[in-house]
């Protein structure tokens, strides 16, 4: 089995609060990730295993997978200990992220997932 | 996950955890319970009265955004009869400032609020740009903060208004009271958490989102989709801010309620009369009227500085105090060296570009008489210098 016929999910992500910076400057993304991510959480992400293995895609898996892949730079002011830094405000299809199970809420194609930094100057 | 209904109206599904009670709410319940609070914090401390004319002091930034909208909100839904203005100060700072202030002319549009924009070219005849082309970017955040807490208080002289509003939020506040803790000034650890401070003849200021949280006021400009700017100043951003910002965000990770309880800290030292006594007595600024515990304001300081160029960077540094909080009441300390070296800056002015007369809203002027005589009654001067700023210089 290759790798391009794993099967995969298409998400839109939107960052917003300044955390655009560290993304191309760019608000809104259309991502597509695979619909399977190495397990357990935390392990690298560009290993995807054959056969369906691992775990569903979660916010978890989507983060490490848009460090490693769509972030540009400073990955500390996104990123830090396998979640998002705190004072990012996610949303998941217009929800706080809280109410979702936050890292472990397993994505659906066609998600909608917003991430906002509450870091920058008011 | 089912999908939680609203813990208030139990009908509509729930969109947001507030980080204040842990509560599952949903979009209308959260607009209204957020609105109300504010509007609870301002009639419990009586902030306004009918027919005040209030300057909400707009950046572009989250906080200033909807500071501005809530207020607006809340001035019609309750007949506060509130004058509202727009009040931005223009530092100077080209591909930040100009940007964000595009968002505010936006937002005098949409809010439909008188709008003033006040420059530090214009009063002070330097841009961030230029002092930063001069002094580098080591001390600027005090030459703005001194420069934009005076220029805010003139703004609102020019319209007239009694009062500044400001975003300030509760993360913001909780952040102060750590950093007063951390600096060891107790004096100001108090006042920090006031929600509205006035000095002798200062115009108020006021903080109606005291008790507000940031996820808060951010989760409603998205919701209500409004327009605001959110870029880091291009000049170093104050670094010692920032990490208490960030200690402050895994103590908030931990435990949502770290932000109020942080404040009530704050609010329960008691400032003893020890310490009130070092407090300094305050004073007019000799050379341009506004309020100083020293001969001179530390904006007129600082310009002299800057004026005379070849001031060395320990004079200026010896004048350097905090940013954000002026009158400066911190513990003070007195030596006869850095009397000496205050001496060598403080002479004539003849030469330099100053500031204008600082003129106070017509209710709270104090007689001309009185003004004049502090003008020109040769007061001794003092050094009064913060001990942890002193180490932090040397
Ligand atoms: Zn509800
Ligand atoms: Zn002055």
């Amino acid at each position: 089995m290759s790798a391009t016929s794993s099967p995969a999910i298409s998400l839109k992500v939107e960052f917003g609060g300044g955390l655009e910076l560290l993304f191309s400057n760019e608000r809104s993304h259309t991502v597509t990730i695979p619909a399977r991510a190495p397990s357990p959480a935390g392990a690298d992400t560009d290993v995807h295993p054959p056969g369906g293995g691992g775990r569903p895609a979660d916010i978890a898996f989507l983060i490490a997978w848009l460090r490693a892949n769509l972030l540009q730079e400073r990955a500390e002011l996104f990123e830090e200990n396998g979640t998002v830094r705190p004072g990012i405000l996610v949303l998941v299809n217009d929800t706080d992220w809280e109410l979702e199970g936050e890292g472990e809420y397993v994505l659906k194609d066609g998600d909608e997932i917003v991430f906002i930094s509450t870091l920058h100057g008011g | 996950m089912p999908p939680r209904s609203c813990a208030l109206c139990n009908k509509a599904r729930a969109i947001l955890k507030r980080p204040k009670t842990g509560q599952q709410i949903c979009r209308e319940c959260f607009f209204w319970v957020f609105e109300t609070e504010v509007h609870n914090t301002i009639t419990e401390a009586a902030l306004f009265k009918p027919g005040d004319k209030v300057a909400i002091g707009a950046s572009g930034g989250k906080d200033s955004t909807v500071l501005a909208y809530v207020m607006k909100t809340l001035n019609d839904r309750y007949n506060y009869g509130l004058e509202l203005f727009l009040l931005s100060i223009d530092e100077g700072i080209t591909g930040y400032r100009d940007d964000s202030l595009e968002t505010v002319k936006r937002n005098q549009q949409q809010y439909d609020m008188p709008l003033k924009i006040l420059s530090y070219d214009e009063l002070y005849g330097w841009t961030m740009d230029a002092i930063v082309s001069q002094i580098g970017k080591k001390n600027n955040c005090t030459f703005c903060g001194v420069f934009r807490r005076q220029a805010l208080d003139r703004g609102a002289s020019a319209l007239h208004v009694d009062h500044i509003v400001t975003g300030h939020n509760a993360d913001d506040i909780a952040e102060t009271v750590l950093m007063n803790i951390m600096r060891g000034d107790i004096a100001r650890l108090g006042r920090c958490t006031l929600i509205c401070t006035q000095g002798e003849d200062t115009i108020k200021r006021s903080k109606p989102f005291k008790y507000a949280y940031e996820k808060e006021i951010v989760m409603y400009a998205y919701f209500k989709k409004l327009d605001y700017f959110s870029t880091e100043c291009i000049y170093s951003p104050d670094a010692y801010r920032g990490h208490a910002r960030a200690f402050l965000k895994d103590l908030e990770a931990a435990r949502p309620s770290a932000i109020i309880d942080i404040i009530h800290s704050g609010e329960a030292f008691e400032v003893t009369e020890v310490i009130k006594a070092t407090q300094k007595v305050q004073q007019t600024c000799k050379r341009c009227g506004y309020m100083s515990s020293n001969y001179l304001c530390k904006a007129c300081t600082l310009l002299e500085g800057l004026e005379r160029g070849g001031a060395s960077p320990s004079v200026v540094g010896l004048l350097v105090t905090t940013a954000s909080e002026l009158p400066f009441n911190g513990l003070s300390l007195q030596t006869n060296r850095m009397q000496g070296k205050l001496d060598a800056v403080l002479i004539s002015a003849d030469n330099m570009r100053t500031i204008p007369l600082f003129q106070t809203p017509s209710t709270l002027r104090p007689p001309m008489s009185t003004f004049k005589e502090q003008l020109s009654s040769s007061t001794q001067s003092q050094v009064i210098i913060d001990p942890i700023h002193l180490s932090t210089l040397a």
